[in-house]
Protein backbone atom coordinates (compact mmCIF):
# COMPACT_ATOMS: atom_id res chain seq x y z
CA UNK A 1 0.00 0.00 0.00
CA UNK A 2 1.34 3.38 -0.94
CA UNK A 3 1.90 5.92 1.82
CA UNK A 4 1.22 8.80 -0.53
CA UNK A 5 -0.39 8.90 -3.92
CA UNK A 6 -0.66 12.01 -6.08
CA UNK A 7 -3.14 11.78 -8.92
CA UNK A 8 -3.11 14.24 -11.80
CA UNK A 9 -1.76 17.16 -9.79
CA UNK A 10 -1.74 20.46 -11.66
CA UNK A 11 -0.87 23.89 -10.37
CA UNK A 12 -1.22 27.24 -12.09
CA UNK A 13 -0.01 30.58 -10.81
CA UNK A 14 -2.05 32.84 -13.05
CA UNK A 15 -0.72 32.24 -16.53
CA UNK A 16 2.19 30.10 -15.31
CA UNK A 17 1.53 26.37 -15.38
CA UNK A 18 4.00 25.13 -12.77
CA UNK A 19 2.65 21.56 -12.77
CA UNK A 20 0.63 19.82 -15.47
CA UNK A 21 -0.73 16.48 -14.36
CA UNK A 22 1.76 14.77 -12.06
CA UNK A 23 1.15 11.23 -10.77
CA UNK A 24 3.46 9.94 -8.06
CA UNK A 25 3.41 7.12 -5.51
CA UNK A 26 5.59 6.94 -2.44
CA UNK A 27 5.83 3.83 -0.30
CA UNK A 28 6.60 3.55 3.41
CA UNK A 29 10.30 3.65 4.16
CA UNK A 30 11.16 4.62 0.62
CA UNK A 31 13.66 7.30 -0.36
CA UNK A 32 12.70 9.07 -3.54
CA UNK A 33 15.08 11.44 -5.29
CA UNK A 34 13.26 14.27 -7.08
CA UNK A 35 15.35 15.92 -9.77
CA UNK A 36 14.83 18.47 -12.50
CA UNK A 37 16.11 21.74 -13.91
CA UNK A 38 15.49 25.08 -12.20
CA UNK A 39 11.83 25.93 -12.49
CA UNK A 40 10.80 22.35 -13.28
CA UNK A 41 8.21 22.44 -10.51
CA UNK A 42 9.91 20.40 -7.76
CA UNK A 43 9.41 22.89 -4.97
CA UNK A 44 5.85 23.56 -6.08
CA UNK A 45 5.10 19.84 -5.87
CA UNK A 46 6.46 19.33 -2.36
CA UNK A 47 4.80 22.52 -1.16
CA UNK A 48 1.47 21.11 -2.30
CA UNK A 49 2.17 17.89 -0.40
CA UNK A 50 3.10 19.95 2.69
CA UNK A 51 -0.11 21.97 2.60
CA UNK A 52 1.39 25.33 1.59
CA UNK A 53 -1.19 25.75 -1.11
CA UNK A 54 -3.76 23.43 -2.66
CA UNK A 55 -3.31 21.96 -6.14
CA UNK A 56 -5.35 23.59 -8.91
CA UNK A 57 -6.67 20.15 -9.81
CA UNK A 58 -5.79 16.63 -8.75
CA UNK A 59 -6.02 14.44 -5.71
CA UNK A 60 -3.74 13.72 -2.77
CA UNK A 61 -4.25 10.33 -1.14
CA UNK A 62 -2.48 9.65 2.12
CA UNK A 63 -2.69 6.04 3.39
CA UNK A 64 -5.83 5.42 1.30
CA UNK A 65 -7.52 8.59 2.52
CA UNK A 66 -8.07 11.60 0.27
CA UNK A 67 -6.76 14.67 2.08
CA UNK A 68 -7.25 18.41 1.61
CA UNK A 69 -4.70 20.49 3.43
CA UNK A 70 -5.69 24.10 4.06
CA UNK A 71 -2.49 25.03 5.85
CA UNK A 72 0.91 23.52 6.67
CA UNK A 73 -0.32 22.55 10.14
CA UNK A 74 -2.85 20.15 8.59
CA UNK A 75 -0.11 18.28 6.76
CA UNK A 76 2.07 18.24 9.84
CA UNK A 77 -0.77 16.76 11.86
CA UNK A 78 -0.82 13.91 9.34
CA UNK A 79 2.88 13.24 9.79
CA UNK A 80 4.32 15.23 6.90
CA UNK A 81 7.38 17.36 7.68
CA UNK A 82 9.21 19.60 5.23
CA UNK A 83 12.54 21.38 4.93
CA UNK A 84 11.84 24.39 2.74
CA UNK A 85 14.29 25.40 0.06
CA UNK A 86 14.51 28.89 1.60
CA UNK A 87 14.61 27.25 5.06
CA UNK A 88 11.80 29.46 6.48
CA UNK A 89 13.86 30.83 9.35
CA UNK A 90 13.44 34.02 11.38
CA UNK A 91 16.80 35.78 11.36
CA UNK A 92 16.12 37.64 14.58
CA UNK A 93 15.50 34.58 16.74
CA UNK A 94 17.84 31.96 18.19
CA UNK A 95 18.42 28.58 16.63
CA UNK A 96 16.35 26.90 19.33
CA UNK A 97 13.48 29.37 18.98
CA UNK A 98 13.38 28.80 15.24
CA UNK A 99 13.49 25.07 15.73
CA UNK A 100 10.48 25.13 18.06
CA UNK A 101 8.58 27.94 16.36
CA UNK A 102 4.89 27.10 16.36
CA UNK A 103 5.35 24.19 18.79
CA UNK A 104 7.23 25.66 21.70
CA UNK A 105 7.80 23.63 24.84
CA UNK A 106 6.05 25.40 27.70
CA UNK A 107 5.67 24.91 31.40
CA UNK A 108 3.28 26.10 34.08
CA UNK A 109 -0.43 26.71 33.95
CA UNK A 110 -2.18 29.47 32.02
CA UNK A 111 -1.92 32.46 32.43
CA UNK A 112 1.55 31.74 33.73
CA UNK A 113 2.45 29.25 31.05
CA UNK A 114 5.91 30.27 29.94
CA UNK A 115 8.53 29.14 27.48
CA UNK A 116 10.58 26.26 28.84
CA UNK A 117 13.89 27.50 27.47
CA UNK A 118 15.95 24.91 29.35
CA UNK A 119 14.06 22.03 27.77
CA UNK A 120 14.17 23.63 24.32
CA UNK A 121 17.88 24.40 24.46
CA UNK A 122 18.57 20.88 25.64
CA UNK A 123 16.47 19.21 22.96
CA UNK A 124 17.89 21.53 20.29
CA UNK A 125 21.41 20.66 21.39
CA UNK A 126 20.63 16.96 21.09
CA UNK A 127 19.19 17.34 17.60
CA UNK A 128 22.14 19.41 16.37
CA UNK A 129 24.45 16.80 17.81
CA UNK A 130 22.57 14.09 15.97
CA UNK A 131 23.26 16.07 12.79
CA UNK A 132 26.85 16.60 13.92
CA UNK A 133 26.36 20.27 13.29
CA UNK A 134 28.29 23.05 14.98
CA UNK A 135 25.04 24.87 15.63
CA UNK A 136 24.58 26.27 19.11
CA UNK A 137 20.97 26.54 20.32
CA UNK A 138 21.45 30.03 21.74
CA UNK A 139 22.97 31.62 18.65
CA UNK A 140 20.96 34.13 16.65
CA UNK A 141 20.18 32.78 13.19
CA UNK A 142 21.22 36.07 11.51
CA UNK A 143 24.81 35.40 12.50
CA UNK A 144 24.85 31.73 11.53
CA UNK A 145 26.54 30.13 8.54
CA UNK A 146 24.61 28.55 5.69
CA UNK A 147 25.25 25.06 7.04
CA UNK A 148 24.14 25.95 10.54
CA UNK A 149 20.94 27.46 9.20
CA UNK A 150 20.29 24.35 7.21
CA UNK A 151 20.81 22.23 10.31
CA UNK A 152 18.12 24.22 12.10
CA UNK A 153 15.65 23.68 9.26
CA UNK A 154 16.44 19.97 9.07
CA UNK A 155 16.28 19.52 12.84
CA UNK A 156 12.68 20.77 12.74
CA UNK A 157 11.61 17.59 10.97
CA UNK A 158 12.85 15.58 13.96
CA UNK A 159 10.54 17.17 16.52
CA UNK A 160 7.64 14.91 15.87
CA UNK A 161 7.34 11.38 14.63
CA UNK A 162 6.85 11.94 10.91
CA UNK A 163 5.74 9.46 8.26
CA UNK A 164 7.03 11.47 5.34
CA UNK A 165 9.86 13.97 5.29
CA UNK A 166 10.17 16.30 2.31
CA UNK A 167 13.62 17.83 1.87
CA UNK A 168 13.96 20.63 -0.68
CA UNK A 169 17.68 20.90 -1.43
CA UNK A 170 18.85 20.16 2.11
CA UNK A 171 22.47 19.83 1.03
CA UNK A 172 22.73 22.93 -1.13
CA UNK A 173 24.71 25.12 1.26
CA UNK A 174 26.72 22.73 3.34
CA UNK A 175 30.19 21.24 3.53
CA UNK A 176 31.14 17.76 2.35
CA UNK A 177 31.25 16.46 5.91
CA UNK A 178 27.80 17.80 6.70
CA UNK A 179 26.38 16.44 3.45
CA UNK A 180 27.43 13.02 4.72
CA UNK A 181 25.59 13.69 7.98
CA UNK A 182 22.39 14.63 6.17
CA UNK A 183 22.62 11.53 3.98
CA UNK A 184 23.21 9.39 7.06
CA UNK A 185 20.15 10.97 8.66
CA UNK A 186 18.08 10.16 5.59
CA UNK A 187 19.19 6.52 5.81
CA UNK A 188 18.29 6.44 9.51
CA UNK A 189 14.83 7.80 8.72
CA UNK A 190 14.39 4.98 6.22
CA UNK A 191 15.37 2.43 8.86
CA UNK A 192 12.64 3.83 11.08
CA UNK A 193 10.16 3.28 8.24
CA UNK A 194 9.92 6.98 7.40
CA UNK A 195 9.68 7.93 3.73
CA UNK A 196 11.83 10.72 2.36
CA UNK A 197 11.53 12.85 -0.76
CA UNK A 198 14.92 14.34 -1.48
CA UNK A 199 15.12 17.24 -3.93
CA UNK A 200 18.68 17.86 -4.98
CA UNK A 201 20.74 19.03 -7.93
CA UNK A 202 23.64 16.90 -6.71
CA UNK A 203 23.65 13.64 -8.61
CA UNK A 204 25.99 11.76 -6.21
CA UNK A 205 23.76 12.51 -3.22
CA UNK A 206 20.65 11.27 -4.94
CA UNK A 207 22.35 8.11 -6.15
CA UNK A 208 23.90 7.47 -2.73
CA UNK A 209 20.65 7.23 -0.81
CA UNK A 210 17.63 6.97 -3.10
CA UNK A 211 15.63 3.84 -3.90
CA UNK A 212 13.99 5.58 -6.81
CA UNK A 213 14.50 8.73 -8.81
CA UNK A 214 11.79 10.88 -10.33
CA UNK A 215 12.73 13.40 -12.98
CA UNK A 216 10.58 16.43 -13.75
CA UNK A 217 10.76 18.72 -16.71
CA UNK A 218 8.56 21.79 -17.26
CA UNK A 219 5.96 20.74 -14.75
CA UNK A 220 5.64 17.14 -15.88
CA UNK A 221 7.09 13.88 -14.67
CA UNK A 222 9.35 12.51 -17.43
CA UNK A 223 10.87 9.54 -15.61
CA UNK A 224 10.26 7.42 -12.53
CA UNK A 225 12.90 4.72 -12.22
CA UNK A 226 14.41 2.38 -9.67
CA UNK A 227 17.86 3.74 -8.93
CA UNK A 228 19.45 0.40 -9.87
CA UNK A 229 17.88 0.58 -13.31
CA UNK A 230 19.30 3.94 -14.25
CA UNK A 231 22.57 5.86 -14.37
CA UNK A 232 23.63 9.44 -13.64
CA UNK A 233 24.17 9.89 -17.36
CA UNK A 234 20.62 8.88 -18.18
CA UNK A 235 19.18 11.11 -15.43
CA UNK A 236 21.27 14.04 -16.67
CA UNK A 237 19.91 13.47 -20.15
CA UNK A 238 16.37 13.38 -18.80
CA UNK A 239 16.83 16.59 -16.85
CA UNK A 240 18.23 18.52 -19.78
CA UNK A 241 15.78 17.04 -22.25
CA UNK A 242 18.45 15.30 -24.30
CA UNK A 243 16.51 12.13 -23.50
CA UNK A 244 12.81 12.93 -23.85
CA UNK A 245 11.38 10.39 -21.43
CA UNK A 246 12.15 7.03 -19.82
CA UNK B 1 23.89 25.37 -7.23
CA UNK B 2 22.96 29.07 -7.03
CA UNK B 3 26.06 31.24 -6.54
CA UNK B 4 25.02 32.78 -3.21
CA UNK B 5 24.68 29.34 -1.71
CA UNK B 6 28.14 28.31 -2.83
CA UNK B 7 29.44 31.41 -1.09
CA UNK B 8 27.63 30.52 2.12
CA UNK B 9 29.37 27.15 2.12
CA UNK B 10 32.78 28.80 1.84
CA UNK B 11 32.34 31.14 4.77
CA UNK B 12 30.93 28.55 7.11
CA UNK B 13 34.12 27.59 8.94
CA UNK B 14 35.13 31.19 9.51
CA UNK B 15 31.69 31.91 10.86
CA UNK B 16 31.73 28.97 13.21
CA UNK B 17 34.99 30.14 14.72
CA UNK B 18 33.82 33.75 14.85
CA UNK B 19 30.64 33.25 16.81
CA UNK B 20 30.91 33.13 20.56
CA UNK B 21 28.02 33.04 22.90
CA UNK B 22 27.72 36.53 24.30
CA UNK B 23 28.17 37.33 27.96
CA UNK B 24 25.76 39.46 29.96
CA UNK B 25 28.11 42.47 29.91
CA UNK B 26 28.56 42.22 26.15
CA UNK B 27 24.83 42.09 25.68
CA UNK B 28 24.35 45.06 27.99
CA UNK B 29 26.84 47.23 26.11
CA UNK B 30 25.32 46.17 22.82
CA UNK B 31 21.86 47.19 23.91
CA UNK B 32 20.36 50.49 22.91
CA UNK B 33 18.18 50.89 26.04
CA UNK B 34 21.36 50.75 28.13
CA UNK B 35 22.91 53.71 26.30
CA UNK B 36 19.65 55.64 26.34
CA UNK B 37 19.48 55.09 30.08
CA UNK B 38 23.03 56.48 30.38
CA UNK B 39 22.05 59.48 28.26
CA UNK B 40 19.00 60.01 30.44
CA UNK B 41 21.04 60.04 33.63
CA UNK B 42 23.61 62.34 32.04
CA UNK B 43 20.92 64.86 31.15
CA UNK B 44 19.36 64.65 34.62
CA UNK B 45 22.77 65.05 36.30
CA UNK B 46 23.64 68.00 34.09
CA UNK B 47 20.29 69.69 34.67
CA UNK B 48 20.40 69.13 38.44
CA UNK B 49 23.78 70.77 38.56
CA UNK B 50 22.89 73.63 36.24
CA UNK B 51 19.38 74.42 37.50
CA UNK B 52 18.65 74.14 41.25
CA UNK B 53 14.89 74.05 40.69
CA UNK B 54 15.28 70.97 38.51
CA UNK B 55 16.00 68.22 41.00
CA UNK B 56 12.91 68.74 43.10
CA UNK B 57 10.32 66.22 44.11
CA UNK B 58 7.65 68.32 42.40
CA UNK B 59 9.48 68.36 39.09
CA UNK B 60 10.25 64.65 39.11
CA UNK B 61 6.61 63.99 39.97
CA UNK B 62 5.58 66.00 36.91
CA UNK B 63 8.13 64.45 34.58
CA UNK B 64 7.22 60.89 35.49
CA UNK B 65 3.49 61.53 35.30
CA UNK B 66 3.84 63.25 31.94
CA UNK B 67 5.73 60.43 30.30
CA UNK B 68 3.56 57.73 31.87
CA UNK B 69 0.71 58.51 29.47
CA UNK B 70 3.01 58.17 26.46
CA UNK B 71 4.80 55.16 27.94
CA UNK B 72 1.57 53.23 28.48
CA UNK B 73 0.66 53.71 24.83
CA UNK B 74 4.21 52.82 23.81
CA UNK B 75 3.76 49.32 25.28
CA UNK B 76 0.87 48.54 22.94
CA UNK B 77 2.61 50.27 20.05
CA UNK B 78 5.69 48.14 20.68
CA UNK B 79 3.71 44.93 20.25
CA UNK B 80 2.50 46.27 16.90
CA UNK B 81 5.95 47.42 15.82
CA UNK B 82 7.57 44.10 16.76
CA UNK B 83 5.27 42.35 14.27
CA UNK B 84 6.44 44.81 11.62
CA UNK B 85 3.31 46.95 11.75
CA UNK B 86 2.54 50.50 12.85
CA UNK B 87 -0.42 52.12 14.58
CA UNK B 88 -0.91 55.78 13.67
CA UNK B 89 -4.38 55.92 15.19
CA UNK B 90 -3.52 55.83 18.92
CA UNK B 91 -3.88 59.59 19.42
CA UNK B 92 -7.31 59.67 17.81
CA UNK B 93 -8.44 56.58 19.68
CA UNK B 94 -7.39 58.37 22.83
CA UNK B 95 -9.57 61.38 21.95
CA UNK B 96 -12.52 59.18 21.08
CA UNK B 97 -12.26 57.17 24.30
CA UNK B 98 -12.14 60.26 26.48
CA UNK B 99 -15.30 61.59 24.84
CA UNK B 100 -17.14 58.26 25.14
CA UNK B 101 -16.26 57.98 28.83
CA UNK B 102 -16.98 61.68 29.37
CA UNK B 103 -20.40 61.58 27.74
CA UNK B 104 -21.43 58.55 29.79
CA UNK B 105 -20.23 60.15 33.02
CA UNK B 106 -22.04 63.33 32.11
CA UNK B 107 -25.24 61.30 31.80
CA UNK B 108 -24.69 60.38 35.47
CA UNK B 109 -23.75 56.78 34.98
CA UNK B 110 -21.32 55.39 37.55
CA UNK B 111 -17.56 55.32 36.87
CA UNK B 112 -17.56 51.53 36.59
CA UNK B 113 -19.86 51.81 33.60
CA UNK B 114 -18.26 54.81 31.94
CA UNK B 115 -14.61 53.82 32.12
CA UNK B 116 -15.04 50.21 30.89
CA UNK B 117 -17.33 51.55 28.17
CA UNK B 118 -14.51 53.87 27.11
CA UNK B 119 -12.09 50.95 27.07
CA UNK B 120 -14.51 48.94 24.97
CA UNK B 121 -14.99 51.79 22.52
CA UNK B 122 -11.22 52.00 22.10
CA UNK B 123 -10.91 48.25 21.68
CA UNK B 124 -13.63 48.35 19.02
CA UNK B 125 -11.65 50.85 16.93
CA UNK B 126 -8.57 48.66 17.42
CA UNK B 127 -10.57 45.65 16.26
CA UNK B 128 -11.55 47.49 13.08
CA UNK B 129 -7.87 48.30 12.45
CA UNK B 130 -6.85 44.74 13.20
CA UNK B 131 -9.53 43.14 11.10
CA UNK B 132 -8.73 45.18 8.00
CA UNK B 133 -4.98 44.70 8.40
CA UNK B 134 -4.93 41.02 9.33
CA UNK B 135 -7.84 39.56 7.42
CA UNK B 136 -8.31 41.89 4.46
CA UNK B 137 -4.61 42.48 4.14
CA UNK B 138 -4.32 46.24 3.67
CA UNK B 139 -1.08 47.89 4.84
CA UNK B 140 -1.07 48.98 8.51
CA UNK B 141 0.19 52.44 7.62
CA UNK B 142 -2.81 53.13 5.40
CA UNK B 143 -5.43 51.52 7.62
CA UNK B 144 -4.35 53.26 10.82
CA UNK B 145 -3.90 56.53 8.94
CA UNK B 146 -7.55 56.17 8.01
CA UNK B 147 -8.44 55.52 11.63
CA UNK B 148 -6.37 58.54 12.68
CA UNK B 149 -8.81 60.67 10.68
CA UNK B 150 -11.95 58.67 11.43
CA UNK B 151 -11.38 58.26 15.17
CA UNK B 152 -10.93 62.00 15.64
CA UNK B 153 -14.02 62.63 13.62
CA UNK B 154 -16.07 60.21 15.77
CA UNK B 155 -14.88 62.09 18.86
CA UNK B 156 -15.93 65.43 17.37
CA UNK B 157 -19.34 64.14 16.33
CA UNK B 158 -20.03 62.53 19.70
CA UNK B 159 -18.90 65.52 21.74
CA UNK B 160 -20.64 68.07 19.57
CA UNK B 161 -17.31 69.87 19.70
CA UNK B 162 -17.58 70.87 23.34
CA UNK B 163 -15.52 70.20 26.40
CA UNK B 164 -17.07 67.84 28.95
CA UNK B 165 -16.30 68.78 32.54
CA UNK B 166 -19.39 67.52 34.31
CA UNK B 167 -18.45 63.97 35.29
CA UNK B 168 -21.61 63.42 37.33
CA UNK B 169 -21.76 61.93 40.83
CA UNK B 170 -18.63 59.80 40.39
CA UNK B 171 -16.38 62.70 39.46
CA UNK B 172 -14.24 62.26 42.58
CA UNK B 173 -13.50 58.62 41.76
CA UNK B 174 -12.51 59.43 38.18
CA UNK B 175 -10.25 62.26 39.33
CA UNK B 176 -8.67 60.00 41.93
CA UNK B 177 -7.92 57.17 39.45
CA UNK B 178 -6.04 59.31 36.98
CA UNK B 179 -4.95 62.24 39.16
CA UNK B 180 -4.19 60.50 42.44
CA UNK B 181 -0.94 59.19 43.81
CA UNK B 182 0.33 56.33 45.92
CA UNK B 183 3.50 56.71 48.02
CA UNK B 184 4.27 60.01 46.33
CA UNK B 185 4.19 58.55 42.83
CA UNK B 186 1.38 59.41 40.42
CA UNK B 187 -1.05 56.59 39.66
CA UNK B 188 -0.35 56.61 35.89
CA UNK B 189 3.32 56.04 36.71
CA UNK B 190 2.44 52.98 38.77
CA UNK B 191 0.35 51.73 35.90
CA UNK B 192 3.25 52.24 33.49
CA UNK B 193 5.71 50.47 35.79
CA UNK B 194 3.35 47.53 36.18
CA UNK B 195 2.74 47.36 32.43
CA UNK B 196 6.45 47.54 31.67
CA UNK B 197 7.01 44.45 33.81
CA UNK B 198 4.03 42.64 32.31
CA UNK B 199 4.96 43.44 28.73
CA UNK B 200 8.61 42.65 29.37
CA UNK B 201 7.57 39.29 30.75
CA UNK B 202 5.20 38.56 27.87
CA UNK B 203 7.77 39.56 25.22
CA UNK B 204 10.48 37.39 26.72
CA UNK B 205 8.86 34.41 28.36
CA UNK B 206 5.60 33.58 26.62
CA UNK B 207 5.24 31.84 23.30
CA UNK B 208 2.74 34.53 22.25
CA UNK B 209 5.38 37.18 22.84
CA UNK B 210 8.15 35.30 21.07
CA UNK B 211 5.87 34.65 18.11
CA UNK B 212 5.40 38.40 17.71
CA UNK B 213 9.14 38.59 17.09
CA UNK B 214 8.91 35.69 14.66
CA UNK B 215 6.21 37.47 12.66
CA UNK B 216 8.35 40.61 12.51
CA UNK B 217 11.44 38.61 11.56
CA UNK B 218 9.93 36.54 8.76
CA UNK B 219 6.17 36.58 8.51
CA UNK B 220 6.07 33.85 5.90
CA UNK B 221 8.26 31.53 7.93
CA UNK B 222 6.08 32.12 10.97
CA UNK B 223 3.00 31.26 8.94
CA UNK B 224 4.61 28.11 7.51
CA UNK B 225 5.67 26.82 10.91
CA UNK B 226 2.17 27.10 12.30
CA UNK B 227 2.07 30.50 13.99
CA UNK B 228 -1.50 31.91 13.68
CA UNK B 229 -0.18 35.08 12.03
CA UNK B 230 -3.52 36.66 11.12
CA UNK B 231 -5.06 36.17 14.52
CA UNK B 232 -2.01 37.57 16.25
CA UNK B 233 -1.85 40.61 14.00
CA UNK B 234 -5.48 41.27 14.81
CA UNK B 235 -4.71 40.96 18.51
CA UNK B 236 -1.83 43.45 18.55
CA UNK B 237 -3.95 46.24 17.06
CA UNK B 238 -6.65 45.61 19.65
CA UNK B 239 -3.97 45.63 22.33
CA UNK B 240 -2.50 48.89 21.07
CA UNK B 241 -5.95 50.50 21.05
CA UNK B 242 -6.60 49.23 24.60
CA UNK B 243 -3.39 50.84 25.83
CA UNK B 244 -4.40 54.12 24.18
CA UNK B 245 -7.80 53.81 25.85
CA UNK B 246 -6.25 53.12 29.25
CA UNK B 247 -3.99 56.12 28.89
CA UNK B 248 -6.97 58.24 27.87
CA UNK B 249 -8.97 57.23 30.93
CA UNK B 250 -6.07 58.14 33.20
CA UNK B 251 -5.66 61.52 31.50
CA UNK B 252 -9.37 62.09 31.92
CA UNK B 253 -8.94 61.94 35.70
CA UNK B 254 -5.80 64.02 35.72
CA UNK B 255 -7.19 66.84 33.58
CA UNK B 256 -10.74 66.61 34.93
CA UNK B 257 -12.19 67.19 31.51
CA UNK B 258 -12.80 65.39 28.24
CA UNK B 259 -11.94 67.14 25.01
CA UNK B 260 -12.03 65.73 21.52
CA UNK B 261 -8.61 67.20 20.77
CA UNK B 262 -6.96 64.94 23.34
CA UNK B 263 -3.98 63.02 21.96
CA UNK B 264 -3.41 65.02 18.78
CA UNK B 265 0.13 64.27 17.63
CA UNK B 266 0.71 61.71 20.38
CA UNK B 267 1.21 58.90 17.85
CA UNK B 268 4.54 60.42 16.84
CA UNK B 269 5.77 60.70 20.43
CA UNK B 270 4.68 57.13 21.12
CA UNK B 271 6.40 55.74 18.03
CA UNK B 272 9.50 57.84 18.80
CA UNK B 273 9.62 56.36 22.32
CA UNK B 274 9.76 52.81 21.01
CA UNK B 275 12.34 53.64 18.35
CA UNK B 276 14.61 55.52 20.75
CA UNK B 277 14.31 52.49 23.01
CA UNK B 278 15.64 50.19 20.30
CA UNK B 279 12.55 49.01 18.44
CA UNK B 280 13.04 48.35 14.74
CA UNK B 281 10.34 49.79 12.50
CA UNK B 282 11.00 46.92 10.11
CA UNK B 283 9.82 44.59 12.86
CA UNK B 284 11.39 41.83 14.90
CA UNK B 285 13.14 43.89 17.58
CA UNK B 286 12.24 46.00 20.60
CA UNK B 287 11.98 45.83 24.39
CA UNK B 288 9.44 47.00 26.95
CA UNK B 289 12.15 48.60 29.05
CA UNK B 290 13.42 50.40 25.95
CA UNK B 291 9.97 51.84 25.26
CA UNK B 292 9.75 52.97 28.88
CA UNK B 293 13.13 54.65 28.82
CA UNK B 294 12.47 56.13 25.37
CA UNK B 295 9.31 57.78 26.64
CA UNK B 296 11.22 59.02 29.69
CA UNK B 297 13.99 60.50 27.58
CA UNK B 298 11.62 62.50 25.40
CA UNK B 299 9.92 64.00 28.45
CA UNK B 300 13.21 64.72 30.20
CA UNK B 301 14.43 66.59 27.14
CA UNK B 302 11.20 68.55 26.89
CA UNK B 303 11.19 69.38 30.57
CA UNK B 304 14.90 70.17 30.60
CA UNK B 305 14.60 72.66 27.77
CA UNK B 306 11.67 74.27 29.52
CA UNK B 307 13.54 74.58 32.81
CA UNK B 308 16.65 75.87 31.07
CA UNK B 309 14.51 78.59 29.57
CA UNK B 310 15.02 77.41 26.01
CA UNK B 311 12.22 78.24 23.59
CA UNK B 312 9.76 75.30 23.73
CA UNK B 313 9.78 75.19 19.93
CA UNK B 314 13.24 73.57 20.10
CA UNK B 315 11.78 70.46 21.65
CA UNK B 316 10.94 68.80 18.35
CA UNK B 317 14.44 69.41 17.04
CA UNK B 318 16.02 67.69 20.02
CA UNK B 319 13.64 64.76 19.99
CA UNK B 320 14.23 64.36 16.25
CA UNK B 321 17.97 64.45 16.81
CA UNK B 322 17.72 61.72 19.41
CA UNK B 323 15.60 59.49 17.19
CA UNK B 324 18.07 59.68 14.33
CA UNK B 325 21.07 59.42 16.63
CA UNK B 326 19.68 56.37 18.41
CA UNK B 327 19.04 54.56 15.16
CA UNK B 328 22.42 55.63 13.78
CA UNK B 329 24.24 54.29 16.83
CA UNK B 330 22.35 51.05 16.40
CA UNK B 331 23.52 50.88 12.81
CA UNK B 332 27.20 51.52 13.49
CA UNK B 333 27.24 48.90 16.21
CA UNK B 334 26.48 46.52 13.37
CA UNK B 335 23.40 45.04 14.89
CA UNK B 336 21.17 46.19 12.11
CA UNK B 337 19.57 43.83 9.68
CA UNK B 338 20.74 45.81 6.68
N1 LIG C 1 4.16 31.53 -5.70
C1 LIG C 1 4.40 31.52 -7.03
N2 LIG C 1 3.82 32.44 -7.84
C2 LIG C 1 4.04 32.44 -9.16
N3 LIG C 1 4.83 31.56 -9.78
C3 LIG C 1 5.43 30.61 -9.05
C4 LIG C 1 5.24 30.55 -7.63
N4 LIG C 1 5.97 29.51 -7.15
C5 LIG C 1 6.58 28.94 -8.23
N5 LIG C 1 6.26 29.60 -9.36
C6 LIG C 1 6.70 29.25 -10.72
O1 LIG C 1 6.49 27.88 -10.91
C7 LIG C 1 7.56 27.30 -11.64
C8 LIG C 1 8.15 26.15 -10.87
O2 LIG C 1 8.84 26.64 -9.74
P1 LIG C 1 9.50 25.71 -8.64
O3 LIG C 1 9.95 26.60 -7.54
O4 LIG C 1 8.59 24.62 -8.28
O5 LIG C 1 10.77 25.13 -9.41
P2 LIG C 1 11.91 24.17 -8.85
O6 LIG C 1 11.86 22.94 -9.68
O7 LIG C 1 11.82 24.01 -7.40
O8 LIG C 1 13.21 24.98 -9.25
P3 LIG C 1 14.61 25.18 -8.45
O9 LIG C 1 15.48 24.02 -8.80
O10 LIG C 1 15.15 26.43 -9.04
O11 LIG C 1 14.32 25.30 -7.01
C9 LIG C 1 8.54 28.42 -11.92
O12 LIG C 1 8.30 28.90 -13.22
C10 LIG C 1 8.18 29.47 -10.90
O13 LIG C 1 8.47 30.76 -11.39
MG1 LIG D 1 12.93 24.60 -5.82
Amino acid sequence: MALLRLKGITKSFGAIHALNGVDIEIHPGEIVGLMGDNGAGKSTLVKIIAGNFPPTTGEIVLSDETVHFNQPLDARAKGIEIVYQDLALCDNLTAAENLFLGREIRKGIWPFRVMNYDAMFKKAGELFEELQSETRPRDIVRRMSGGQRQAVAIARTRLSRAKLVLMDEPTAAISVRQVEQVLALIRRLKQQGISVVLISHRMPDVFAVSDRVIVMRRGAKVADKEIKHTTPEEVTGLITGAIRAA
Amino acid sequence: MPPEKAEAANVSIQDVVGIQQTTFIQRLFASQPFWITMALFAIIAFMSFYEPAYATERNFYNITRNFAFIGIMAMGMLAVIITGGIDLSVGSIMGFVSIVAGVILEAHYPWWVALPAGMLAGAALGAINGYIIAYIGLPPFVVTLGMLAAGRSFAQILSGNRMITDFGPDKAVVLEIGGGQILGIANPVWVLILLTFIFGFVFNYTSWGRRLFAIGGNEQAAQLTGVPVKRMKFQVYVLSACMAALSSILILGWQGSAINALGIGYELRVIASTVIGGADLMGGAGTAYGAFIGAALIEVIRNGLLMAGVDANWQGAFVGLFIVLAVYLERIRGRSRA
